[in-house]
């Protein structure tokens, strides 16, 4: 009980309504242009990375937590942040390996969860 | 065998159709045209490890089927033409390579069919060969890996994009009918390769119609026939987008083919139950079509003048990726009942 009265609600909504409304910008993308899905997958890191260094970013994460956090946006806020903080830390060296020492657990992650899902899972054919 | 106007050759002999096959996937078995093919599928790997091995063991099983339900001994197939999409034919020169006859192994994209149709009723014609087959196979699930994105990235169809046909259709040419009633071709009429510039390769509908339409005049003015001397023309694989062009094209250049013209990626699918978007597409679409439907309906007699008109797009996925156009072609076959 404990657990479902700390839930914020309104959290969770904004959660909700702010990382579909990213999802919304590239379902449109794939919908009316012709972007590849790898590109779009790029557009989106890179956005992140300009609008995480001009610090715009954190307002999002800030209103949307997770929402913001989880899709490709939030990805390349991160590596932003991870750089800038490294940099200011140890120099010219940090910007190169502070965003991906910030986002290390990320990427070892869809690593590892990746090769576990290969091996259980078989491709199927699509129903459209 | 004499060639006539530009690019059409009267075979004389007018070799026989003897005997055709077809095997096709679950999706196929669910369209309209289902109780026409010989075999049908319950999964796309078909036992197999891969898709690619499926694809392999479809157009063998499918050859071998064909030359069962002939009544000729395989020593008697002189030659063999096959082809498929994957790089380097793979499927066709792996699921044929313990069949024992001699093999050519064709390329011409989803136009392969009649490609190899024309070769084989011209070795025929020429008495090179008593018999031969002609063969074609695609697979969804290996297409999608090869032309566009792997299965496995999940990526989301347009609606411009045509659905690959899994499954293999083959027939087998002689210069003898074995005794019984047989269509025959009488004209075949190779393609000129026409780049219009499309570049999309979600829309091969829209680069193979100026293909279509360039092999389709030809063979009118070549042949002096018209439009409404064919109880059917019959393409594949424009799609829904393509016949539309095709039909549009016909009428500037005053050949009215709307009621006797379709599609055979139109007709394998049911587009609203199927939501196939654009249609079917691929080396084993028209083929299966062939072999499946319109032979049928050939051998009942309901229909006796048929145009067959492979179209194909010869673009590779590294092409596309290098911005370059989609180059179209399409080889037209006329076969006819001549004994009625």
């Amino acid at each position: 009980m404990d657990f479902l009265q700390s839930i914020d609600w309104m959290q969770l909504l904004r959660c909700f309504v702010v990382g579909g409304l990213i999802c919304i910008i590239g379902q449109i993308l794939i919908d009316k242009t012709k972007l590849t899905s790898a590109r779009i997958l790029v557009i989106f890191v890179t956005t992140g990375v300009i609008l995480g260094a001009l610090g715009i970013y954190q307002y999002v994460i800030d209103f949307a937590g997770c929402g913001a956090t989880v899709p490709l946006l939030g990805f390349g806020a991160n590596l932003a942040k991870g750089a800038i903080t490294e940099a200011q830390n140890s120099g010219l060296l940090g910007a190169f390996i502070g965003g991906v020492k910030a986002s290390a657990g990320g990427i070892a992650a869809a690593v590892f969860f990746g090769y576990l899902a290969s091996l259980i899972a078989k491709p199927k054919i699509k129903k459209q | 065998m004499t060639k006539i106007g530009l690019q059409t050759i009267k075979l004389d002999s007018a070799p026989y159709i003897l005997e055709t096959s077809s095997i096709v996937g679950p999706k196929e078995a669910e369209g309209p045209l289902a109780k026409y093919f010989d075999q049908c599928l319950e999964d796309e790997f078909w036992g197999e490890k891969t898709w690619e091995k499926a694809e392999s063991k479809i157009i063998k099983e499918n050859v071998s089927a064909l030359v069962a339900k002939s009544g000729i001994a395989s020593t008697d197939i002189d030659y063999c033409f096959a082809g498929d999409l994957l790089n380097q034919c793979i499927s066709s020169s792996f699921g044929l390579r313990e069949t024992n006859i001699p093999f050519f192994g064709i390329f011409g994209a989803c136009s392969t069919f009649a490609e190899g149709m024309c070769l084989g009723s011209t070795f025929v014609d020429s008495h090179a060969a008593r018999n031969v087959i002609c063969a074609t196979s695609s697979h969804f699930c290996s297409a999608e890996k090869q032309f566009r994105f792997p299965l496995e990235l999940g990526n989301q169809r347009p609606q411009s994009a045509q659905w690959t046909v899994t499954g293999s259709g083959a027939v087998i040419l002689s210069n003898s009918n074995l005794g019984k009633p047989c269509p025959r071709i009488t004209y075949v009429t190779p393609g000129k390769i026409v780049d219009m510039g499309v570049k999309d390769a979600n829309n091969m509908g829209a680069a193979m119609a100026p293909a279509a339409l360039d092999t389709l005049v030809t063979h009118f003015k070549d042949t002096g026939r018209k439009p409404s001397y064919y109880d059917a023309i019959i393409t594949g694989d424009l799609g829904y987008v393509g016949k539309e062009i095709l039909t549009e094209l016909a009428e500037t250049k005053g050949y009215n083919i709307k009621n006797n013209y379709d599609d055979c990626g139109v007709l394998i699918f049911d587009k609203e139950m199927q939501d196939t978007h654009s249609g079917g597409s691929g080396c084993g679409c028209i083929a299966t079509v062939f072999s499946g439907y319109f032979y049928q309906m050939l051998k009942e007699k309901k229909i006796n003048k048929l145009l067959l008109i492979a179209t194909g797009a010869l673009m590779n996925s590294t092409s596309s990726q290098q911005g370059e156009s989609i180059p179209g072609i399409a080889h037209a076959v006329a076969i006819e009942n001549l004994d009625n």
